[in-house]
């Protein structure tokens, strides 16, 4: 029995899901079509169509580096809100760096590339880095902020100097054919982004949790005080996590436009870096959780597509399921089963049958 | 741009337009600066100006007066609040993810909700509103009379919430209360007052006041809803808290700074064409940021803002 219950709350992200899910299905009646087709199309689109799994790794790329963006600071005790500044910031690096250096072999250049999106990243946090670790200015409100000033230096650059000839719209010249990043499923868009993603999530996992860098990360999160008896520089923890951040944030920025855009467009992040804040949040900031609370969020974005082609749902309930997913889990997660109603029965119960032992060896001597 | 400040009818006008972009700010950051004096950060704003300003249009949509409107944007305001308030308050989870949840669920709601109440004519239609009331003798000083006394009325209502907050922030016992529980709930509770009472009233009040923010957007500026109409401005209203140091007045000042160089931004772009317009766009958010580069002494917060409060903790 309570065998049964402990399992119930270990599962408790689940079932959070799941009432998410049945909200959701309250919403998708509100507008007036049938939510068990909705979802049917949905997660058959998003999971199980061999397109629809492409479509799903191709959104899970940008969110798992977007969410591994807001974790890394997040164990140092930062809320990295500018994700989405930074990915922008990385896509502008990375396509300067693709247009204009001088010719070199495709994997190098694709490699400089890289290195160029996670600098114009890191560059980006490292200000608000800089600002919190010297001046203690709040991270959230510079890193909120700077997100609208990246967006619209990169919409000036798309729009102005970098403009393609006769573009109709902002965006820049396409890059090389040699930089696209290889296709891991044929006849699809699905690009090696995912598979970067997916081994950095493990070599952070192992950074912070086996190394020493990472046991002082997470100190300088827990307790900074500590940190600082224990001779850690707290400034340098917080600068230089917020702008691995950053980085990493970049390269999802990067791998946008190397692997499936091939252009800088203007406005091209469907807000990627805030969806990353919700990957952080489902994933316990733990890194290889975040790996499936991406899978599960790219899930939720192609299959949206799809549901709104098949049964003519708005894209944007899925936005709203989001928003529900993250309430949900948000709540299951106060609910503990040490200190539930249910653990404290069995532990009664625990303690009567102790008293009846003792009882008994007592009477029987 | 000098006659600007020659010309007297286009400085009115300049400040006029600067007023009335500040206004939805001013709400959300009265708002921000009551629910973190609490103890609670309310990254949630945004998000609750579109439930407000949603709220609004549909109010104002079924009944065809803009009174309606008010109450029912207030109402979801303060409904969109609620969550933060049992996440944050109750049940002790990170007040920062639970408001940036209600950012996003608010976000996907409101553009899904409105194409299913308005049938996909959400951008078109055209709601009554409020219209400017001159305030008789006011309004006719040169310049500032315009400005401040030829409004609508839910700007005399702001000056009217900006003074009464201020004065119960300052003045009261309730102020002093809610300042107590913001800065050492143990005390405050020991001293009587009810800790999770007090920070309930004050998220869901600042759900509210967000909520009017949305009302003005809709019912005094722009007579539609549209997605995602609240751009950003419940960020700024976060900054303005800072920048006013959690103070009323603080914070209208520090709105009043943004909607300057919003107006200005507006003008700049009009009248130089040659320069690209992102320029201008990036003014209040980089001037927001140098304002609290530039502040002179460190901003302290409320001490207990973001720690969740618990009697008997271990």
């Amino acid at each position: 029995m309570a065998g049964a219950v402990r399992l119930l709350y270990a599962t408790k992200s689940v079932w959070a899901i799941l009432c998410a899910l049945l909200v959701g299905a309250i919403v998708i009646m509100a507008g007036g079509s049938d939510p068990i087709a909705a979802y049917a199309a949905l997660f058959h689109g998003a999971f199980l169509e061999y397109h629809g799994i492409a479509t799903t790794l191709v959104k899970m790329s940008p969110l798992l580096l977007a969410g591994l963006a807001v974790v890394l600071p997040l164990r140092a005790g930062l809320f990295n809100i500018g994700a989405e500044g930074q990915i922008y910031l990385g896509a502008l690096f990375a396509t300067l760096a693709a247009l204009y250096l001088p010719a070199m072999p495709g994997w190098l250049h694709i490699i400089v590339c890289s290195l160029a999106g996670m600098i114009g990243g890191g560059l980006w946090a490292l200000i608000p880095a800089y600002l919190k670790a010297w001046h203690n200015i709040n991270e959230v409100i510079v890193t909120l902020l700077m997100n609208y000033i990246g967006i619209n230096l990169i919409s000036y650059a798309v729009s102005g100097p970098m403009m393609d000839e006769g573009a109709p719209y902002p965006y820049s010249a396409e890059i090389r054919e040699e930089l696209w990043l290889p296709h891991i499923l044929p006849r699809t868009d699905a690009h090696l982004g995912v598979v970067i993603g997916v081994g950095l999530a493990v070599l952070i996992y192992f950074v912070l949790e086996r190394t020493s860098i990472g046991f002082s990360i997470n100190t300088v999160g827990r307790n900074p005080q500590a940190a600082r008896y224990a001779g850690m520089s707290v400034r340098q923890h917080i600068v230089w996590s917020l702008v691995a951040g950053g980085a990493l944030a970049g390269l999802a920025g990067t791998y946008e436009v190397l692997g499936l855009k091939y252009r800088l467009f203007h406005m091209f992040s469907a807000g990627y870096g805030y969806d990353g804040i919700v990957v952080a949040f489902l994933s316990g900031s733990h890194p290889l959780y975040a790996i499936l609370a991406a899978l599960f969020l790219g899930g939720l974005r192609s299959g949206a597509n799809i549901m709104q082609r098949a049964v003519g749902v708005p894209t944007t309930v899925v936005d709203s399921i989001q928003g529900l997913v993250v309430i949900f889990v948000a709540t299951s997660l106060a609910f503990r089963f040490e200190q539930s109603r249910w653990a404290h029965l069995w532990r009664r119960r625990k303690d009567t049958d102790a008293a009846l032992a003792g009882a008994g060896k007592q009477e029987n001597p | 741009m000098i006659d600007v400040l020659t010309d007297p009818t286009l400085l009115s006008d300049f400040l006029a337009t600067a007023l009335r972009l500040s206004v939805p700010v001013i709400f959300a950051a009265l708002g921000g600066v009551l629910s973190e004096r609490s103890g609670v950060y309310n990254i949630g704003l945004e998000g609750m100006i579109l439930a407000g300003a949603f709220g609004a249009a549909v109010g104002g949509y079924f009944a065809g007066t803009p009174l309606v409107g008010l109450a029912v944007g207030i109402g979801f305001g303060v409904l969109c609040a609620l969550p933060l308030a049992v996440l944050g308050v109750s049940l002790g989870v990170n007040q920062i993810v639970a408001g940036i949840a209600i950012n996003v669920l608010m976000l996907g709601l409101t553009a899904f909700l409105s194409r299913v109440v308005f049938h996909g004519q959400g951008n078109t239609m055209h709601l009554d509103g409020f219209m400017p009331i001159a305030i008789p003798g006011l309004a006719d000083i040169p310049v500032v009379g315009p400005v401040l006394f030829k409004q609508d009325v839910l700007v005399y209502a702001m000056y009217a919430l900006v003074a009464l907050s201020y004065w119960i922030m300052f003045h009261t016992r309730w102020g002093l209360n809610i300042r107590a529980v913001g800065e050492n709930p143990r005390a405050a509770d020991t001293a009587g007052i009810s800790v999770p009472r007090l920070r309930y009233a004050c998220v869901l009040t600042s759900g509210g006041l967000a909520g009017l923010g949305g009302c003005y957007l809709v019912l005094s500026q722009i007579f539609l809803f549209s997605e995602h109409m609240s751009a950003g401005k419940g960020f700024i209203a976060l900054a303005a808290v800072i920048l006013g140091r959690w103070s009323p007045l603080g914070a209208l000042f520090a709105c009043l700074l943004f909607g300057v160089c919003d107006a200005l931004q507006l003008r700049l772009q009009f009248a130089n064409p040659e320069v690209p317009y992102q320029a201008f766009v990036i003014l209040p958010y980089a001037v927001s940021i140098l304002a609290l580069i530039g502040l002179v002494g460190k901003p302290t917060p409320p001490a207990a803002v973001g720690l969740h409060y618990q009697r008997e903790s271990k």
